[in-house]
């Protein structure tokens, strides 16, 4: 069967599609990053991450890219066991997962098209697939009349329009974004939001980590609250404001 | 299809890096120009001074003279008891007759020669060129046929085979010492070679790992750009050792005539019959292996630390 299909029997298994079963991570200079969590997200939730600075969101997007190893409990993935997971079988894992970072990570000396294109090349899907798919996720991003421009030449929302058509134009289960918004006006930031509950809407699992308590508050999505490395709270329609306490 | 796809980004990548780090690719194959350089002067020397020696060794004679009145059957069986010995490569006779005309032909002019009429002042002249497959066991041979019965005198020059097989050893260790610290600084180049451009791609190689790229495509357009440098690296010195190698060979010559003018260097087709295909090797076997591992070692450290 051709590696391109691969992603979509995964978005068809039944259970949770990120799994934490009693999970800690101490980092190697002692410091406990995440102690003893235990979290289910479901397919097709969309889920925000909310904490202080060193709360261990990080550490847990980490977890859940397979970028580091839990040093006790289990980590699955889209029904994967992530510390069972050889480093070959990593390469291959993370085609299932989209990411966006705050710094958007586009590829300076490529232009929008190249950029997405990359994403499939990477992952080596036949060059007549790409030339449909790559035109197409950019129009969903709204930069159809931007596809030969290089990223210096665009605003950072359009740049992070175009870290996200990079991430979903594999069609991945999951979408994890880390501080998506942090570079972000006010008017880009609910651009970007938008997208994502569009992606969400058409099946993706998205998790998004956030210091933006507006768009945490006005969205009513389920919010996951950590603090110093334990999850305090966990509400459907939640929001920042309670998060505080 | 997919397979062809990844060659070409591979490539297309490659190159492009090489563009993009244009400075630092010059410096490389500037490193590795000088290497293949040294290495192939050092095989000028080496090719040359072994196929001289070669030469020399079996051009260095033993002549073998008999007593007076002896008879063929006695030379006869004097040359098969020679011809006992292991270390000798052949024997060829020369009559007492050869040896006059030789010397006529040589040393005096037709009117002086005229003089002898058929007269033959050489006529116990007759004698054994002996020649040897190892310079180095003459002593022992001639010291064997001095003691057969019949045999004369036996002539050789102990000098000439001494400074032969002395030479051939020293040769054998300069090279070698010349080899392994080429080899040496070969390999710490091409370390820092590939580590520069690792450190100069590192976020495009953090986002590929993060998007799944498999280790091998990651590693592709490195391995191109290692085997490419290797290559030009290696097509540099050749061509202009190739333009140099006569010119070095006049140089010689006209310089040290009175000591190398009985000496033939190998032709320039012979030597880089073999230069050619080695030092590509080598170019690219150090481009490819040395990027190889730098790579890999470096995207074990970076999986782990995204």
């Amino acid at each position: 069967m051709a590696r391109y299909d691969l992603h979509r029997d995964l978005r068809d298994i039944d259970a949770p599609v990120i799994l934490f079963d009693n999970v800690s991570k101490t980092y190697q200079t002692g410091t406990h990053a995440v102690n003893d969590i235990s979290l289910e997200i479901r397919k097709g939730e969309f889920v925000f991450l909310v904490g202080s600075s060193g709360s261990g969101k990080s550490t847990m997007i980490k977890l859940m890219l397979r970028a580091c190893k839990p040093s006790k409990g289990r980590v699955y993935v889209a029904g994967r066991d992530l510390g069972r997971l050889r480093r070959s079988q990593v390469s291959k894992f993370r085609r299932s997962i989209g990411v966006v970072f705050q710094d958007f990570r586009l590829l300076q000396d490529r232009t929008v098209y190249e950029n997405v294109a990359f994403a499939q090349q990477v992952v080596e899907t036949p060059s007549r697939v790409i030339k449909q798919e790559v035109p197409k996720m950019l129009a969903m991003v709204g930069l159809s009349d931007k596809l030969n421009a290089y990223p210096r030449e665009l605003s950072g929302g359009e740049q992070q329009r175009v870290a996200l058509a990079r991430a979903l134009v594999n069609h991945p289960v999951i979408l994890l974004a880390d501080e998506p918004t942090g570079n972000l006006d006010p008017k880009n930031s609910w651009e970007i939001m938008r997208l994502l509950e569009e992606v969400n809407r058409r099946g993706t699992t998205i998790v998004v980590v956030t210091h933006n308590r507006e768009i945490v508050d006005s969205m009513q999505k389920r919010v996951v609250t950590i603090n110093n490395g334990v999850i305090v709270r966990d509400e459907q329609k939640g929001g920042y404001a309670h998060a505080k306490n | 299809m997919r397979r062809i796809s990844t060659l070409v980004y591979s490539i297309k990548q490659g190159l492009k890096s090489i563009v993009h780090n244009r400075m630092f690719t010059v410096a490389s194959i500037g490193t590795m120009t000088a290497c293949l350089f040294l290495f192939g002067i050092l095989y000028f020397i080496v090719a040359n001074f072994q196929h001289m020696m070669e030469e020399a060794e079996t051009s260095v004679g033993v002549t073998v003279f008999f007593d007076k009145g002896i008879t063929e059957e006695e030379i006869e069986a004097i040359g098969d008891e020679i011809m006992l010995r292991e270390e000798v490569d052949r024997i060829h006779y020369i009559s007492a007759e050869e040896t006059w005309e030789k010397y006529k032909e040589e040393k005096l002019t037709p009117e002086l020669a005229a003089t002898f009429g058929d007269d033959n002042p050489l006529q116990d002249s007759a004698s054994y060129e002996v020649y040897l497959n190892e310079v180095e066991k003459q002593e022992e041979v001639v010291e064997y046929i001095e003691g057969i019965q019949g045999v004369r005198q036996v002539n050789s020059s102990k000098s000439l085979a001494d400074t032969l097989s002395g030479f051939n050893k020293l040769i054998g260790y300069i090279s070698a010492a010349i080899i392994i610290i080429l080899l040496g600084v070969a390999a710490f180049l091409i370390s820092t070679t590939v580590a520069t451009g690792i450190s100069v791609r590192r976020e495009e190689i953090s986002i590929m790992q993060l998007i799944g790229a498999a280790d091998g495509f990651i590693k592709g357009p490195f391995l191109v750009e290692g085997i490419l440098i290797g290559l030009v690296g290696a097509a540099v010195p050749l061509t202009v050792l190739y333009s140099l190698y006569y010119r070095i060979i006049a140089f010689i010559t006209e310089k040290f005539d009175n000591i190398f003018n009985k000496l033939n260097f190998l032709n320039v087709d012979t030597v880089f019959g073999t230069l050619i295909p080695v030092s590509l090797l080598i170019g690219v076997g150090i481009g490819f292996v040395g990027s190889y591992l730098t790579v890999r070692r470096y995207l074990r450290k970076a999986q782990e630390g995204l």
